[in-house]
């Protein structure tokens, strides 16, 4: 390339083919990326003669960027120079492809960027899975290995299993014929045995013989007389009288063996059977006379045992089959009574050692249970005391912790009916410290009434007095007089007074002068009289709703709308902790 | 309990007649009787060789002198002193002599068993039984003496033969079911014989007096069986000793065990009363080495025992047998029923220091006496439940349901009590020792207190 560098500057007139070179050469990415790489290093060691553009081949430069920004798709910026032929260019559009060109070469660094991230990435993870595989290739090989060796040992054991059985098979076949040599040997002994024993047996003979042919002359028994029997007797012939005496000799030994065993044998049968018999006259003794509850299907089977009994008795002696036979079946069916009755006994004594215990323990079972179940609602009642305090300690807890939330965690309901309770509690209150000021004022005003009543007596006395003196000729002195006493006080009041008393004195105009005629302190008290005579007027009416209207909401004037008010309140009052509660469960959500 | 004297004897010949009055004694080849009362010498025999077996005939008339190597018998009369006879079974050999329960014919048995020589005193007539067979108990006369049972073999089988002792007449002649017969025995009551095999075989035979099998038992197979069989006096019991260190009890109505009596090492019995006799070495101090000690020196070096009663369970003594040997040491060998059938006394051979009483009411153990040394012979008091046995020392051991006692047999020189045998009132014993013999009477008042 650099060869091609130098050539530019040789000849404009190979220009067109140069840059076809060039273009065609721009083709091959490989070499494009020569030329991209070799840019900033062409760039800085940018020289005149080097240089890719000089000022004899800007058109043709020109061309060749313009060709170059076309196959990188940027149609749209041309570098145009600024006059055909000049060699100066459009800086405009030359900037705007440099621009573009900027932007394509960062967004490839960023892809190269990417790139490499990912090549990194993947190289590593290459790696990673290598390792991976190496370990579970070296696994699989371990595995394989034990399998191997477990497939060896299995080859082992079998090989032994085999030999041991042949083993036992051996040894069996040893037993076997071991048990095979015995049964010959013991055959052949016993057969050897006989075959002896023969021999003996035919020696013995011979030697008998033998003695008996010789004729021993030893053989012999010298006795000095012969004695007598032991029994006295003389000895018999042998004859085939003595053999059959001696066969009814042994047949008499045996058959009187015979009947004293027999005879024994009875006695201890008898023996027995009295035995029987005594157990059952026992039985029957104890059987029949049972209490009351013994019904008289009892009493005669019973009655039929004893004729039984009897029967048997009588042929005991006999020892008939029948007697015996009779007899083992009444004792067995008294046997079986008795056992009833014993079982039944044995029932009754358990049952009443269970109640005799049971008795002994009802007392103190009673007691027992009734302190238990006293014991047990104490417990009760202590739990649920103690439930309670832990409620309650729980609550304060709560509520140290979180006023609003704890006591609407705790109980909303008991807590809504306590506000509302307290809300009553303080409209009542209200109500009440209304009813008393009222009252107060009301007795206050009973009192002023009362005195300006009794000062109106005394101004009507007064006047009445005025009106006869004047009539009178004390008159004058006694104006004087009275006016002395008021002078400071009803300055302004006398003409009035004496406007009012120009004319005929109407109810109203005499209350209103005698309004103004009080002393100095009711003077104080004159813009109150108004709010007496309302209240007097407005006492009989609900005065004191009309306060706790007043105090809960000024706005309301009448009593009705004030009743309503109070309901409406209430239910939104209800609403209130509805929605309350709403909130507080939203918290909790 | 006194002691008479010493007195010599040999090969431990010494009887007492069956009617209980006399006392025959032989010494090498001379034959004394005594009074038993007085001790004193009634009649001196002299016989011509060193006598090997002595008997008295059931009438106490007459004792027989057996001498074996010389083939001879000779019979005193005690009547009679001057009467004398003698038997000569010549070359033939004889192994065996015994009277017949009447007392007037000797049965000698000769060599190699060939036959069984009848001799009458009576008529001096001789007869012979052939086919003898050589076991453990081949020949057995009833009680009342009326038959005599006899083994035989004949063409390798066994038979019995049963003979009228009167006149020697042939009465049955069976075959029994036995391999190879080891003995027979009649039933005290004289109608059953009892017949069992060799050790190889466990089997009991049963046969009425004329020949018929009533019962045939067998307890287990092919280990070693019947080592001893013995019958209660009452002929109620059968007991049969085994080599399986058990007793066998069968009764007599159905030939059936009744029960089994083993004869464990440990004794867990909490019943039985386990006697242990305890040695004791008188001490000696230094004051006992005075001359007086030493004047009666005999005494000081024989060594006391006495009893003691061992709380369950207790561990005996074994010794195992060698198992390479024959006949085995291990079984019971001896069995004994007292005279009133209560009571039956065994001994186990592997436990030969040790002597089992059991209850035969109870069918249960009632006393294990355990010896310092091996037991030799233990006999029963022929009247009352008393059991006497020596161990080959210098005591004498009792027992009864009342107790146990050891006692020191008061002689000079050592006497061991080698064997012993009661006399037929049960109020003395004959102790025997390898060269003397000492005659013990029961103080009966004081035993009966």
């Amino acid at each position: 390339m650099g060869e091609w560098w130098t050539t530019v500057p040789i000849g404009t007139s190979m220009g067109n083919y140069e840059i076809s070179s060039i273009s065609h050469v721009t083709m091959s990415p490989s070499r494009q990326n020569n030329l991209v790489s070799s840019l900033p290093l062409s760039r800085s060691s940018y020289n005149v003669i080097s240089a890719f553009c000089t000022e004899d081949n800007m058109p043709q430069c020109i061309s060749y960027i313009n060709q170059e920004l076309d196959s990188l798709g940027l149609c749209s910026t041309r570098i145009e120079a600024s006059s055909p032929g000049g060699a100066t260019i459009n800086t405009v559009s030359a900037l705007n492809a440099m621009y573009e060109i900027m932007t394509i070469h960062r967004r490839n660094m960023c892809n190269l960027e990417e790139l490499e991230k990912d090549q990194l990435k993947t190289s590593s993870n290459l790696d990673h899975i290598q390792m991976n595989n190496s370990r579970l290739k070296d696994q699989l090989e371990l595995s394989i290995r034990e399998k191997s060796g477990l497939h060896e040992t299995e080859r082992q054991l079998q090989l032994k299993i085999k030999t041991l059985q042949s083993c036992l098979k051996t040894e069996k076949d040893e037993v076997q014929k071991l048990q095979s040599i015995i049964a010959s040997r013991a055959s052949q002994y016993s057969h050897d045995a006989k075959r002896k024993e023969r021999e003996t047996a035919k020696i013995k003979e011979r030697l008998n013989q033998l003695l008996v042919d010789r004729k021993d002359k030893k053989l012999a028994m010298d006795v000095l007389n012969s004695v007598g029997r032991s029994d006295g007797k003389r000895s018999h012939w042998k004859t085939t009288k003595t053999t059959a005496s001696h066969e009814g000799e042994m047949y008499k030994s045996l058959l009187n063996d015979y009947e004293v065993s027999q005879r024994s044998l009875m006695l201890e049968n008898a023996e027995l059977k009295k035995v029987l018999q005594q157990m059952k006259k026992e039985m029957i003794h104890i059987l029949s006379p049972r209490p009351s509850r013994d019904d008289s299907r009892d009493q005669a089977e019973s009655d039929g045992e004893e004729k039984v009994g009897d029967s048997s008795r009588e042929t005991l002696d006999q020892s008939c089959e029948q007697a015996r036979e009779q007899l083992t079946n009444s004792i067995r069916q008294q046997w079986r009574k008795l056992r009833n009755h014993m079982e039944k006994l044995d029932s009754q004594a358990s049952k009443v050692q269970n109640q005799m215990e049971s008795n002994k323990e009802v007392v103190q079972r009673e007691t027992h249970e009734d302190e238990m179940e006293r014991m047990r609602r104490e417990v009760q009642q202590c739990k649920e005391f103690i439930h309670a305090q832990q409620q309650l300690l729980q609550q304060q807890l709560h509520t140290s912790f979180d006023d609003e939330t704890a006591a609407l965690l705790n109980d909303c309901y008991t807590l809504e009916e306590k506000e509302r309770l307290k809300e009553e509690w303080r409209l009542f209150e209200d109500q009440k410290r209304n009813f008393e000021r009222e009252r107060k004022n009301f007795t206050d005003a009973a009192i002023r009434l009362g005195r300006e009543k009794k000062a109106f007596e005394e101004d009507r006395a007064s006047w009445l007095k005025n009106q006869f003196l004047n009539m009178t000729p004390f008159t004058d002195r006694r104006r004087c007089s009275s006016s002395d006493g008021q002078s400071a006080l009803s300055i302004r009041s006398e003409p009035e007074m004496r406007m009012s008393s120009t004319k005929s004195p109407p109810a109203k105009s005499s209350t209103y002068a005698a309004f103004s005629t009080p002393k100095p302190t009711q003077s104080a008290t004159v813009p109150s009289t108004t709010e007496l005579y309302r209240t007097l007027r407005l006492i009989p009416d609900s005065s004191s709703s009309r306060h706790s209207k007043r105090g809960c909401w000024p706005e309301s004037s009448t009593i009705e709308d004030g009743d309503f008010r109070v309901k409406s309140n209430r239910i939104r009052c209800g609403d209130l902790s509805i929605f309350s509660l709403g909130g507080d469960e939203n918290s909790l959500t | 309990m006194n002691f008479s004297e010493v007195f010599k004897q040999s090969n431990q010949l010494c009887k007492v007649s069956p009617d209980g009055k006399y006392l025959a004694t032989c010494v090498q080849y001379r034959l004394v009787v005594r009074d038993v009362e007085t001790l004193q010498i009634l009649q001196l025999y002299t016989c011509l060789d060193q006598i090997s077996h002595m008997d008295w005939s059931s009438d106490s008339l007459f004792i027989l002198c057996a001498m074996y190597k010389r083939g001879l018998v000779q019979v005193w009369s005690l009547e009679q002193p001057d009467w004398h006879c003698k038997i000569d079974e010549g070359s033939i050999g004889l192994v065996s002599s015994r009277w017949s329960p009447d007392g007037r014919h000797i049965l000698n048995t000769t060599e190699f068993h060939l036959r069984v020589t009848v001799w009458s005193l009576c008529t001096k007539a001789v007869s012979y039984i052939k086919y003898p067979k050589a076991c453990q108990k081949g020949i057995d006369f009833s009680r009342d003496g009326c038959y005599m049972a006899l083994a035989e073999r004949r063409d390798c089988k066994d038979f019995v033969s049963v003979f009228v002792c009167d006149d020697w007449h042939l009465l049955r002649h069976f075959e029994t079911e036995t391999q190879d017969l080891a003995g027979l025995e009649w039933s005290p009551n004289g109608c059953v014989l009892a017949v069992w095999d060799s050790c190889l075989e466990y089997k009991v035979l049963l046969y009425s007096l004329d020949g018929r099998l009533l019962s045939t038992y067998s307890a287990y197979e092919w280990s070693l069986g019947v080592k001893s069989v013995t019958w209660s006096p009452s002929s109620q019991f059968l007991a049969i000793g085994s080599y399986d260190e058990k007793v066998r009890i069968l009764n007599h109505i159905t030939w059936k065990k009744i029960t089994q009596f083993e004869h464990p090492a440990t004794i867990n019995n909490t019943k039985a009363v386990v006697y242990k006799e305890v040695v004791k070495r008188p001490a000696v101090c230094s004051d006992d080495l005075s001359l007086h000690n030493i004047t009666i020196g005999n005494t000081l070096f024989n060594t006391q025992s006495k009893y003691e009663i061992c709380p369950t369970p207790v561990q005996l003594p074994v010794v195992k047998p060698d198992p390479d040997r024959a006949n085995p040491k291990i079984g019971i060998s001896t069995l004994a029923f007292s005279s009133d059938s209560r009571y039956l006394a065994t001994k186990n051979d592997n436990m030969a220091s040790v002597v089992w009483v059991w209850d035969v009411q109870k069918m249960s153990l009632v006393a294990v006496l355990e010896q310092t040394t091996a037991v030799r012979c233990f006999q029963w008091d022929p009247r009352r439940p008393r059991l006497a046995l020596c161990t080959g020392n210098t005591k004498l051991y009792l027992w009864s349901p009342a107790g146990c006692v050891s006692v020191q047999v008061p002689t000079e020189g050592g006497f061991q009590v080698q064997s012993l045998n009661w006399h037929c009132s049960g109020d003395s014993l004959i102790l025997l020792g390898k060269e003397q013999l000492c005659l013990c009477y029961m103080d009966n008042d004081q035993e009966d207190k």
